[in-house]
């Protein structure tokens, strides 16, 4: 119950696939999607392997209340080792494709091996198979889903697939479901790539059991109850998306702008949720046109959006004047904040091509942040850049490099390292706001500094949905804590990052947790599955989980000195807003964070941990 | 007082609740492919329409049915009767609107039957987009939406035509 109890192993190698009972026992101690395929990944794969290496394996995992009417009850993770991070990837995604897994009768897909050519996996209930991707290999997302759909007459299919970036070895690709939801982060849909597939497309028509739909229903009532009562998951999410932040982290001055070099953004207001929600004065239309749920989501933060058909970027374009996932804060800020540029237009556009074309938005605009960076310092010229002249601020430029960068043409193919690689290369690896090579997100750790410490510590290198302290220290959930003090922090991050590893393998999306606690969730757990489910097991389990990673990570190399965050973060304070005159305090974080985490001085979780963890 | 379902396509964000708890109402599990009501993403438009039977007065479906297996309840519902539904699927061809469809597992046709007067969907829709109505009353919210703009329009300058607005049904 909860579970379907079903695994599909599919060796690309030999193209065979087979179904096999889904380990129980792991099920219970790690739940099920993040956790649980982190858990089949951590004795299947070898740490130390190439993540673009046949030996390398993928997870399509779903959670336990994917495919059921709990809200936000539809998501999956991509689960393996990162080609960007070399750490251990898992990006998780919304839309439709994950329940309709369910619905086909399978907790967990697995990825092995490498096809001899390009496929793609067709499942359709029990029946599985390795089908011919000849003729969308080398094409978009969008034409690739709808090929199959067509291929297979059935619109009602949901198709997750990597576009050309995945192909040509971009090494930040994103996995696109349902044309603009993506597990977009560390690589997922390079390893995709690399294992010569294109996508993954299913139809399912069974049913997803609970243990007791009584209990069930009043669980799920309650919590949708407490989501739609709530002020950001009831009101603000749904209409302002999570663009709702822009002006609110800018005005915090924790808005990492021009690659960090300054914590607010001129522009800021231009490209907000409340610039897109305003009729433009060009067409008299709205960027925004509508918002969107994913499959089961009470509260529809999605975008839809449609670009001004007389801009710039699409003016001869007529394919692109339709609506599309439209932008939300984390691209907004990455495409705009980041690279200077206050065009919201363009950067809609420049949206839809990420997801086109199969790119994670985040580590490619701050991977063109930091080359414009580099640009100005002159350390690239224009002979370098194919002519472009790559400066702060132009929507041009920007366009160009999306266009390129997908393709591998050009310069793009250095866009496509990402911004450690090509800082790396140009001399500058300083200049690289990353930790373990992925890109920072939305949030300068000068003004929320628990952020830096999120950062320096989340297994998948730097990241916002493992410790999302923002709520904390922004927003007082669920407590307010003061932004700018270290004090504190190191158990505010645990607490989170164990959280949200419980709440990121039961299937639900993490920004419930607006509104909801663990104390929310695992009612709803507990009616659904065997084995009784408390809040404070929730809790171990996440532990466990964050542990098993950390674990991983370990034997693929990385140790205490990966634990870190630029040197502009820790030596250049931040020049405006409330934070002025502040660095991230992450040498004061580190070793409280390890202690409360019962790790050694040097990081690594001690035997007695593990054992009280039983990883 | 006969009562129907109303649903605003405007208010739909696409979520599905109303196939999950259509298809736990009738097949004791969450089964959209099974759900009697469907929303239909029409997003490069910007729009999400939930679709089901709206229980026609002059069914055809009925009419077409060879062996009486559909009949009308005191309110009006299409109900059909499993024990006699031979799955010809003739109904399915007959109903204008496709809100008949046939049941491969079962071999009979399913379609909404207003849950016995309480129905799940509209329970489950967290944005008001499926509502159970009076069904003399369906257009009311609309006919208001309407109203008040003409008003507005009448009182100021401009055109009295109303601009289409989400209570149409129609989207954005």
């Amino acid at each position: 119950m909860g579970w379907t109890g079903k695994v599909l192993r599919v060796n690309l190698t030999n193209g065979t696939v087979q179904s096999e009972p889904l380990n129980m026992e792991w099920a219970q101690q790690y739940l099920g999607q993040r956790g649980l395929a982190s858990k089949y990944l951590c004795e299947e794969v070898d740490a130390k392997c190439d993540p673009l290496g046949p030996e390398n394996k993928m997870f399509f995992a779903t959670g336990p209340l994917t495919g059921t009417c709990a809200s936000t009850g539809g998501r999956y993770s991509v689960i393996t080792k990162g080609p960007l991070t070399n750490a251990i990837a898992c990006s998780n995604s919304g839309g439709y494709f994950g329940a309709e897994l369910k619905f086909a009768g399978w907790d967990m897909v697995i990825l092995e091996g490498k096809s001899p050519k390009p496929v793609y996996l067709c499942i359709i209930d029990d029946k599985a198979e390795l089908l011919d991707a000849s003729e969308i290999w080398g094409t978009s997302v969008w034409n690739a889903d709808e090929w199959i759909k067509s291929k297979h007459q059935d619109p009602m299919m949901h198709v997750a697939t990597i576009g050309v970036a995945g192909e040509n070895g971009v090494l930040y690709s994103a996995i696109v479901n349902d044309l603009h939801r993506a597990a977009g982060r560390s690589g997922v849909g390079t390893v995709l790539g690399s294992k010569n597939v294109k996508a993954l497309a299913v139809r399912g028509t069974k049913g997803v059991k609970v243990k007791d739909p009584r209990a069930f229903m009043k669980a799920t009532n309650d919590g949708k109850k407490v989501l739609a009562e709530n002020a950001v998951t009831g009101s603000g999410l749904p209409t302002y998306g999570t663009q709702v932040l822009m002006n609110a982290i800018n005005e915090a001055g924790a808005m990492p702008t021009r690659n960090s070099r300054e914590v607010q953004f001129e522009g800021a207001h231009d490209i907000s949720a409340e610039a897109m929600a305003t009729p433009r004065t060009t067409d008299g239309e709205k960027n925004l046109q509508t918002n969107q749920a994913c499959f089961a989501c009470t509260i529809a933060c999605g975008r839809i959006s449609k670009i001004d058909e007389k801009h710039f970027t699409v003016v001869n374009k007529p394919q692109y004047w339709h609506s599309s996932g439209g932008l939300e804060y984390e691209a907004a800020w990455a495409l705009g904040s980041n690279t200077g540029i206050d065009d919201l237009e363009a950067l809609t556009y420049v949206n839809f091509i990420c997801n086109e074309q199969g790119l994670d938005p985040i580590s490619f605009g701050a991977t063109v942040s930091a080359a414009m960076e580099l640009y100005e310092l002159g350390l690239l010229t224009k002979e370098q850049t194919g002519g472009m002249e790559l400066k702060f601020g132009s929507a041009e430029a920007l366009v160009k490099c999306v266009e390129l960068t997908g393709k591998a043409e050009g310069f793009g193919k250095e866009l496509g390292l990402g911004s450690a690689r090509l800082c790396a290369k140009y001399g500058r690896p300083d200049l690289s706001m990353t930790v373990k090579s992925q890109e920072f997100p939305a949030y300068d750790a000068r003004g929320i500094q628990g952020m830096g410490l999120t950062y320096a510590t989340s297994n998948r290198g730097a990241c916002h949905l493992r410790s999302y302290t923002v709520a904390s220290e922004m927003l007082g959930i669920p407590e307010k804590t003061d932004p700018l003090t270290t004090d504190g922090k190191p158990a505010l991050v645990k607490a989170f990052q164990d959280a949200t590893a419980a709440v990121d393998s039961s299937g639900l999306c993490v920004f419930t947790t607006f509104a909801w606690t663990l104390n929310d969730i695992a009612p709803q757990v507990d009616a659904a599955c065997e084995g009784d489910w408390s809040p404070e097991r929730m809790l171990e389990v996440g532990e466990r989980i964050w542990n098993m990673e950390r674990m991983f990570n370990h034997r693929a190399g990385f140790t205490a000195k990966d634990d870190s965050l630029p040197p502009r973060l820790l030596k250049e304070a931040a020049q405006s807003g409330p934070a002025k005159g502040l660095v991230n305090g992450l040498e004061k974080m580190l070793p409280e964070y390890y202690q409360v985490r019962g790790w050694t001085a040097d990081g690594v979780p001690t035997n007695e941990t593990l054992s009280r963890l039983s990883v | 007082m006969l009562k129907a379902l109303v649903i605003d396509a405007g208010k739909c964000t696409g979520c599905k609740q109303c196939e999950m708890a259509c298809s736990l109402e009738n097949e004791g599990e969450f089964n959209v492919a099974k759900s009697r009501i469907r929303v239909f993403d029409f997003h490069t438009e910007a729009r999400f329409v939930p679709y089901t039977c709206t229980q026609c007065a002059e069914a055809w479906c009925q009419q077409a049915c060879p062996v009486n297996a559909i009949t009308t309840d005191s309110m009006g519902v299409k109900i059909v009767h499993e024990n006699l539904c031979v799955g010809c699927k003739v109904c399915t061809i007959a109903c204008p609107f496709g809100t008949v469809n046939y049941n491969a597992s079962t071999g009979k046709v399913i379609k909404c039957d207003l849950c016995g007067g309480n129905p799940a969907c509209s329970e489950a829709c967290p944005t008001g987009a499926i509502t159970y109505q009076d069904v003399e009353q369906g257009g009311f919210d609309k006919m208001k939406v309407w109203a008040a703009q003409s008003a507005n329009a009448a009182s100021s300058e401009g055109p009295n035509v109303p601009k289409a607005s989400s209570a149409s049904g129609t989207g954005h």
